[in-house]
């Protein structure tokens, strides 16, 4: 038997070749971020990495969770944005599918960041990956910066309260931090509500173990399946919301938090709707 | 014509001091101190072996007029014990700015370090010269470096008339640099913790000794982060060095510190330092570069050709 091939043979560059498509070169090539000469950006995004998880997205998106995303044309081709979703699933995934049909939008793509749990910088391996990916924690420091480099940024601002929360909660907003809201009357910028139906059922959660989590240093500690399940996706992201000019109370700042968790309760139960099957 | 400045420079032995002794030559007058030995200078540099913290530094002081300190010698974690580098470097700096002020010393520059910010999980990235400085909570090891900079920063603001200078520069490398990422980076095998690789940031020693060339001929007081627009993730450099990686398990986070503790690598991968290993500190240089009209000639390649050259092994493509 000849095995010559495999003198050749590097599993690792056969995966990334399947993995890169030439499509998704394409789409790192247009939405190109200013780099320094190894390829990194100060928040650790790189674009091979990028590359890397888009690749691993696209699989995700289009065979197992079957994302229908619409609205997309509501996204600023260029400038600064805040794209506020619901949160839920016990993973991130609700935030990596949206900022897969971000950087893939036909309608003029981008290269979204993510403002993530603080938590997962102390991860092994997921840190550095979610910050390769464009991914950085929720400093309000990370996000005024990149704002003032005119970015796309997703922010959950119910974070753990939203994607720890119960199956018997889903699809009810938790309390939303007023801290996007600062953000975007400071730095001018419109925001984008977004509404996301079917992350609830990718991981169902009975119970939350507490202690355990407390215990492993972990936000929470879900009784759920060990894996995502296959539901169907549907991101619906609604019409950009302007926000100006000085409050004098923070009380007036939660009345216009209200205002976009209206809009997004409104996006929810459109793609409810939509929905025809859970999975 | 107005008559030569004179300039002391301490730890004069170090490399980085080495060299802007070199480039205040013969524009200024310099005196050079360490500790450690007494300097081989050229022959018109007055030179001392002297410890800061005792009294016979003062004569240093009476012997020269001294207009300007650069102030440069720090004695890193791996040379001494603790309560060494305490007087050294606390006891030590104090006893230098008493005595810039007795003896009405126009200008001082302190060399501190971007260690002083603390490696933590929640750093964000770019922190400007006013956040806070977190060193102190990861370590106590790093305690003498926060606290030598509060005492300048209190004689910075209390007197004036010191035109005080913070320098605060990211990992310095180069030949001769012997501080701990350096060392780290010219051994054949180079620790790195399992699953973290973390952004950093690189200048060369010449490069910096240029930053603080054009910092002490501007004179602008003030708190400034020194480095350059450029970041490399650790390991990266790791390999780019021609280090070869040695994977150490990360969790517990106990346990890399007591493989180096055991192992006895206080030198380049202190158990004090670990976190550094594990989270970024990048720092925004752009205050000094813009204030001081310098960039680094330098990139990172060049830097890390020298260790690479070092090694005699060629980079993989």
């Amino acid at each position: 038997m000849n095995l010559d091939f495999l003198k050749n043979f590097s599993l690792k560059e056969e995966v990334l070749k399947r993995l890169i498509t030439p499509e998704i070169d394409e789409a790192v090539a247009k939405t190109a971020k200013p780099v320094g000469s190894f390829g990194y950006d100060p928040w650790g995004y790189n674009e091979n990495m990028a590359k890397v998880g888009m690749g691993v997205t696209k699989l995700l998106y289009d065979k197992y969770f079957r994302v229908t995303a619409s609205g997309l044309e509501n996204i600023p081709k260029t400038g600064r944005v805040l794209i506020i979703p619901n949160h839920s699933g016990q993973l991130p995934m609700d935030g990596v599918l949206i900022g897969y049909a971000i950087a893939t939008n036909e309608h003029g793509p981008r290269a979204p960041r993510a403002m993530i749990e603080r938590f997962f910088p102390t991860v092994p391996w997921l840190g550095n990956l979610l910050n390769g990916f464009g991914a950085v924690i929720g400093d309000p420091l990370n996000c005024e910066r990149m704002l003032e480099n005119d970015e796309a940024i997703i922010v959950f601002p119910e974070g753990v309260r939203g994607s720890g929360k119960l199956y018997k909660k889903r699809y009810q907003l938790q309390r939303f931090g007023n801290g996007f809201m600062h953000l975007a009357m400071a730095h001018n910028t419109p925001i984008i509500p977004c509404g996301v139906v079917g992350c609830e059922e990718t991981m169902p959660a009975i119970a939350n173990i507490k202690p355990l989590a407390k215990l492993l240093g972990i936000p929470y500690a879900p009784v759920a399946v060990p894996l995502p399940l296959p539901a169907r996706v549907h991101l619906n992201f609604g019409e950009p919301m302007m926000f100006e000019g000085d409050l004098n109370n923070e009380e007036q700042v939660t009345e216009r938090v209200e205002q976009v968790k209206d809009e997004i309760r409104k996006l929810i139960e459109k793609g409810l709707k939509e929905r025809t099957s859970l999975y | 014509m107005a008559e030569k400045k004179t300039v002391l420079v301490t730890g004069a032995a170090g490399s980085l001091a080495k060299r802007v002794i070199s480039r205040l030559h013969g524009k200024y007058h310099v005196v050079a101190v360490d500790f450690r030995q007494k300097v081989e200078t050229d022959a018109d540099i007055p030179s001392y072996k002297v410890e800061m913290f005792k009294r016979g530094f003062e004569d240093v002081f009476r012997n020269h007029k001294i207009d300007a300190v650069l102030h440069i010698g720090r004695i890193f974690a791996h040379e001494s014990t603790r309560q060494n580098r305490y007087n050294a470097n606390v006891l030590g700096s104090k006893h230098l700015f008493d005595l810039c002020r007795k003896y009405k010393v126009g200008q001082v520059l302190v060399h501190s370090t971007f260690y002083v910010y603390g490696a933590s999980p929640y750093n964000p990235a770019l922190l400007d010269e006013e956040s806070p400085l977190k060193a102190s909570d990861v370590t106590a090891d790093l305690v003498d470096t926060v606290e030598l900079e509060s005492l300048a920063k209190i004689h910075m603001w209390r007197y004036p008339e010191l035109n005080m200078t913070i320098l605060r520069p990211c990992n310095v490398l180069g030949p001769g640099v012997r501080n701990s990422m350096s060392l780290l980076l010219s051994r054949p095998l180079a620790p790195v913790l399992m699953g973290f690789s973390p952004l950093m940031q690189f200048l060369h020693v010449d490069d910096m000794a240029d930053a603080m060339f054009a910092a002490f001929e501007k004179n602008k007081p003030g708190i400034y982060n020194v480095a350059p627009d450029d970041w490399v993730a650790y390991q990266e450099a790791v390999q780019q060095c021609g280090c070869k990686r040695l994977p150490l398990a990360s969790i517990p986070p106990v346990l890399p510190k007591l493989i180096s503790t055991i192992l006895n690598w206080n030198a380049f991968f202190p158990p004090y330092l670990i976190n550094y290993f594990k989270y970024p500190v990048i720092i925004d240089g752009k205050l000094f570069r813009e204030t001081f009209d310098w960039k680094p000639k330098r990139n990172l390649n060049d830097i890390f050709s020298y260790y690479r050259k070092n090694k005699l092994v060629t980079p993989k493509a």
